[in-house]
């Protein structure tokens, strides 16, 4: 026979939900700052470890 | 140091406390401002300033911001229980421990500090950092339990958010960032005080030295009004800064002329008349002073998207 769930694990999965919920978020939310960083700063490549007059003909 | 024995709230146990309960413990009113703030400091800058980064770094003040309402209720949990305004609070009620309460204080800032610093830069971390450093422990721990300057020493904490900003689009601080950092600092005494006016049975239960408390009504009001014409006199220099123009320049005009009118009422009036009509003209200079800082800081957004768009070419900005 099934138990019925008691109130307390109801609250606690709900809880539990939200906190995933705002770690997924923040996963996210520094991956898309990642890529737009590293897309704002994609000259850098060009003068990181050598320099590559190649990759700065944008200038 | 304080007047108040504090009781062991990090001992207490926490009931099985709700998510809704951890987040009233960023007091997310004050939260709803700073973001409100933060962002406008960030959008009036001269510099651009990515959408996702603004977006982040707005982010991360708030949490900080939060961080440092958390850490500021295991703090004053014994004074809030006694307090009608803030006796449901989380950790008064005791449906969070005070334990909790400063874990989740401490967690959040040092990772909204950390994560300003790696979306944004280090001055903007350096001020977040400093912000909840000066309303954790020089307002809350310190001054709020010990002085009736308290509010205002204090206020310098909400002051703290459109400066961030600023700092996060432009890397430094400058005049700008300044003047709107001193509106929302000579804003929060005549705010608070005027809460104080008509709450005042409340601070004086939890022996909170208020302005109400050690100095008195009259002299309360006496200095709502002088913090109002500084306060004015901010809001109108701000209107003539590089960040002003003309939307900004008409909502001081008006916000101020009726701050200023309200101030002088409520300077008139004793507490035979206040107590006749229920406190009716503080609670509505109360409310008058949220609507007001929410506009002036409106304003200066709609003129610097004004700006943006070209149709605000000619500004003479004086200061």
């Amino acid at each position: 026979m099934l138990r019925p769930e008691h109130e307390l694990h109801t609250r606690r999965r709900g809880r539990n939900g939200t906190l995933g919920l705002i770690l997924g978020g923040f996963v996210l939310l520094v991956f898309v700052v990642t890529v737009v960083k590293l897309s704002a700063g994609q000259m850098i490549e060009g003068f990181d470890h050598a320099y590559r007059p190649a990759l700065a003909t944008g200038q | 140091m304080t007047g108040i024995a504090r009781p062991d709230w990090t001992a207490a146990p926490g009931g099985d406390a709700e998510m809704r309960d951890y987040f009233a413990l960023m007091k997310p009113r004050v939260m709803a401002l700073v973001i409100f703030t933060a962002a406008v400091g960030l959008l009036v800058a001269p510099v651009g300033v990515h959408p996702v980064i603004a977006f982040a770094t707005v982010l991360c003040i708030a949490v900080g911001a939060g961080a440092s309402g958390a850490l500021n209720m295991w703090w004053d949990a014994d004074i809030d229980a006694v307090m009608a305004r803030t006796a449901r609070r989380p950790v008064p009620s005791g449906r969070v421990s005070g334990e909790e309460a400063l874990g989740l204080g401490l967690g959040l800032s040092l990772l909204s500090v950390l994560m300003l610093f790696l979306f944004g830069n280090a001055l903007s971390a350096g001020l977040l950092a400093f912000t909840i450093f000066f309303y954790a422990v020089v307002y809350t721990m310190w001054l709020k339990r010990l002085t009736p300057q308290n509010i205002v020493i204090g206020g310098a904490a909400g002051a703290f958010p459109p400066m961030i900003g600023w700092a996060v689009a432009t890397g430094g601080v400058s005049v700008e960032s300044v003047l709107m950092f001193g509106v929302i600092f000579l804003w929060t005494p005549p705010h608070f005080w005027a809460l104080a006016l008509f709450m005042n049975s409340d601070y004086e239960r939890a022996g909170v030295p208020m302005m109400t408390v050690v100095a008195g009504r009259r002299e309360t009001r006496r200095q709502i009004l002088v913090y109002s014409v500084l306060l004015a006199a901010t809001g109108i220099a701000v209107a003539a800064s590089s960040i002003g123009g003309p939307l900004t320049a008409a909502a001081a005009i008006v916000l101020n002329a009726r701050l200023l009118r309200d101030a002088l009422a409520l300077r008139a009036r004793d507490e035979t008349v206040a107590g006749a009509d229920g406190y009716a003209a503080e609670k509505r200079f109360f409310a008058f002073s949220i609507l007001y800082l929410f506009a002036q800081f409106l304003a200066l957004l709609a003129d610097a998207v004004l700006r943006a768009s070209d149709l605000l070419a000619a500004w003479p900005a004086l200061i």
